[in-house]
């Protein structure tokens, strides 16, 4: 087990630069670059600029180096811990990043947590008492889940919260302390107004994660081990607990892998419609204008991200499942 | 009192039975229609005994036993009948009257019934050590061990199982508690299978086909075993197969089923000697050698099975019956006494049929 998870570790750094090459490949491929998109910024808004100045930003941001010499310079720097300076903010990456990771973060697990603690126990209602009312009216609350867009749900939240409770619920800060520094009274703040956001990101995980849990659980019901249980006169409830659902968790744990990423990148819209401060947006821009070291440092900590969620799930599951511990 | 009750107890001696089932009747509704899987079964079982249960696949034996425990998986449920059991404390019980999840089915499944199910494969969860799940069933019905009054601990029970495993013939016993089921071979899994069901000292042991899924010589050990556990504590068994040559080594008394009836039972002498039912006939005479080969599935009648859904009228049998009568598919004949300790449900035998 140990050695398993050494070895996973092992290959970390070796996914790290793959993934590092493959996401330069990707910010580098539109035409152009920073430049021309910040020519073009400045010709829609009526100022222009000359083309020898032009050619020397070029030269002082590197932009004219061949492909793969920009490369080796972005990761010489990257080892340094150096994320380099936004070509947009002309700020360095790594505090534009950590400025918003905190709270994206804090919000993914809320969300998260929220998912997990909503999904599991109504996944195992519903398969305990198939085709009852509960299990019929969960169905229903779980297809809309599933087909309402998050975004939508969000408008439709603000409005209502707005129009009758009067709270305006965009952000994660009452309009006082979005500036303040931390403090007991704005760590309150922040968990009064992150249900909502949390909410909205996991609603449709919520209602996906919950299927699951039910159809998983209900196969593993009709398992002959079950009846093995109740024919050892075990309490009912008791058993599912100790044998059927331990099962059926196993397939959910591996889904953690791609459900903490998808949490960030899933989060774009509607953190630009609740306006909360989140990577998701501040990414979308750097794709826009090109500035790409941001992109890119952005993008370098969603692979991480995945491949550390991946990992988690693994050794969850191999922890979980002495089939897969004993094996590996 | 019903005619086939006073029958039956005329035909047994004037033990008290460990288990009486009468007129059990269990249905599936499903959405294509109603499954009868069981459709008015009696037998007893006497305190000691071994009976022996053969009948083709579906024919309602592992329903009936499901039955026994409350443990029939939705759809289904047992529409009517009696399963008198008697308790070790002298009180007999109607277990189709119990509540299905409540204190006292609890208490006999395990603690007074064992069952060893017939997918010995599946029937232990595989993340969890098969010592977990057979200490828990120990603590489940410790007061089966207690010595005076004092609550077993969970090292005592770790021992029992040991000493369990010892008894059911596992080598390296200390090493075996702590193996998962899948890392066990199919006889090591069949043996602890039974030290399970033995675990809690039951009165009456059900064993669905518990040598199917093994070896022909595993087979063998695993029946000498179970035989000999038998003599030792007197634990009277159901033993359901569909091997008649198992039935012949192990059963004493033998109940042959179909569609969910009873055919005929008996002693089981007058059985293979003087089969009575058509039926049984027709099982026996598709067996080359009774004795001479240790597994023989059941033979194919001529005929094919009827659809569940599609049960025939009169005798359920009639459509491949080779005696069959013009009365046979408008009546249903009743299980009745037919010579000095057989039963049997035929036209041929008599002409009492079922109430409609
Ligand atoms: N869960 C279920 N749902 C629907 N029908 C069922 C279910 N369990 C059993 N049946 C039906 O009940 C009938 C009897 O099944 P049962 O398992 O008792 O047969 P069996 O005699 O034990 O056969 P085998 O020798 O193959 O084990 C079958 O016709 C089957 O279709
Ligand atoms: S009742 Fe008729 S059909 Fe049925 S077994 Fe007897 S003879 Fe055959
Ligand atoms: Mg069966």
């Amino acid at each position: 087990m140990t050695r398993y998870i050494a070895q996973r570790l092992l290959i970390l750094p070796l996914l790290m630069v793959i993934y590092s090459f493959v996401i330069f490949l990707i910010i580098q491929a539109p035409p152009g670059d920073f430049l021309t998109a910040y020519v073009a910024t400045l010709a829609s808004s009526g100022s222009s600029i000359s083309a020898d100045q032009i050619a020397a930003l070029r030269h002082q941001y590197g932009l004219d180096q061949p492909f793969l010499v920009q490369y080796f310079l972005w990761m010489q720097n990257l080892l340094h811990g150096d994320f380099g300076l936004s070509l947009e903010y002309q700020r360095p990456n790594a505090d534009l990043i950590s400025e918003q990771l905190g709270l994206t973060l804090a919000l993914a697990l809320f969300s998260f947590v929220l998912t997990w603690a909503i999904a599991v126990p109504a996944g195992i209602y519903s398969a305990t008492h198939p085709r009852s009312l509960i299990d019929h009216v969960l169905t229903v609350i779980n297809y809309v889940g599933v087909a309402t867009p998050n975004f939508m749900l969000a408008l439709i939240l603000m409005w209502l919260a707005f129009a009758y409770f009067d709270i305006n619920v965009s952000g994660l800060f009452s309009p006082e302390f979005v500036d303040a520094p931390w403090s007991f009274a704005r760590v309150g703040d922040l968990l009064f107004h992150i249900w909502l956001p949390g909410l909205v990101l996991g609603i449709a995980g919520t209602a996906r994660l919950s299927r699951i849990m039910r159809a998983n659980l209900l196969d593993e019901l009709n398992k002959p081990y079950v009846v093995t249980a109740r024919a050892k006169g075990m309490r009912e409830w008791r058993l599912v607990l100790r044998y059927p659902v331990r099962l059926a968790f196993n397939p959910l744990v591996s889904t953690i892998g791609w459900y903490l990423p998808a949490l960030f990148s899933g989060s774009l819209i509607v953190a630009t419609v609740m306006n909360l401060p989140n990577i998701g947006p501040l990414l979308l821009r750097a794709l826009i204008n090109q500035d790409m070291y941001l992109a890119g440092g952005i993008l370098l900590i969603y692979s991480f991200l995945t491949i550390v969620g991946t990992l988690l799930s693994d050794v969850l599951l191999a922890l979980l499942d002495p089939r897969i511990r004993v094996e590996s | 009192m019903p005619l086939t009750r006073i029958a039956i107890e005329g035909a047994v001696n004037q033990q008290t039975p460990l288990l009486q089932v009468r007129d059990l009747r269990v249905s599936f509704q499903l959405d294509e229609g109603v499954v009868r899987a069981v459709d008015g079964t009696s037998f007893d079982v006497m305190p000691g005994q071994v009976l022996g249960i053969v009948g083709e696949s579906g024919c309602g034996k592992s329903v009936t036993m499901k039955a026994i425990l409350q443990l029939v998986d939705r759809p289904g449920r047992i529409d009517t009948g009696e399963i008198k059991f008697l308790r070790s404390d002298g009180e007999t019980v109607d277990l189709v009257k119990l509540p299905p999840r409540g204190a006292m089915i609890r208490q006999i499944r395990g603690g007074e019934i064992a069952l060893i199910p017939q997918e010995p494969m599946a029937s232990f969860s595989p993340v969890h050590t098969v010592g977990d799940q057979i200490i828990e069933a120990i603590l489940l019905h410790s007061h089966r061990w207690e010595q005076g009054g004092r609550k077993i601990s969970k090292r005592e029970a770790r021992k029992i199982t040991i000493g369990l495993f010892r008894d059911v013939g596992i080598s390296m016993p200390e090493q075996r508690v702590d193996a998962y089921s899948w890392q066990l071979s199919g006889g090591l899994r069949q043996r602890a299978m039974i030290a399970m069901a033995l675990s809690c000292k039951p009165r009456l042991l059900i064993a669905d086909e518990p040598t199917t899924a093994i070896d022909v010589t595993t087979q063998a050990q695993v029946l000498a075993l179970l035989r000999d556990l038998q003599v030792k504590y007197n634990t009277a068994i159901i033993f359901i197969t569909h091997d008649l040559g198992v039935i012949a080594q192990m059963a004493s008394y033998v109940v042959v089923m179909y569609l969910g009836r009873v055919m005929e039972q008996g002693p089981v002498d007058a059985i293979f000697h003087a089969p009575k039912h058509p039926y049984t006939r027709a099982l026996l005479r598709s067996i080359p050698s009774m004795y001479g080969q240790t597994r023989v599935a059941l033979p194919v009648i001529s005929g094919t099975l009827p659809h569940p859904f599609n049960r025939p009228p009169g005798c359920p049998f009639h459509p491949r019956c080779a005696d069959v009568m013009p009365a046979c598919s408008v009546g249903v004949p009743r299980l009745m006494p037919v010579g000095d300790d057989q039963l049997a449900s035929c036209f041929l035998h008599h002409n009492e049929a079922e109430p409609v």
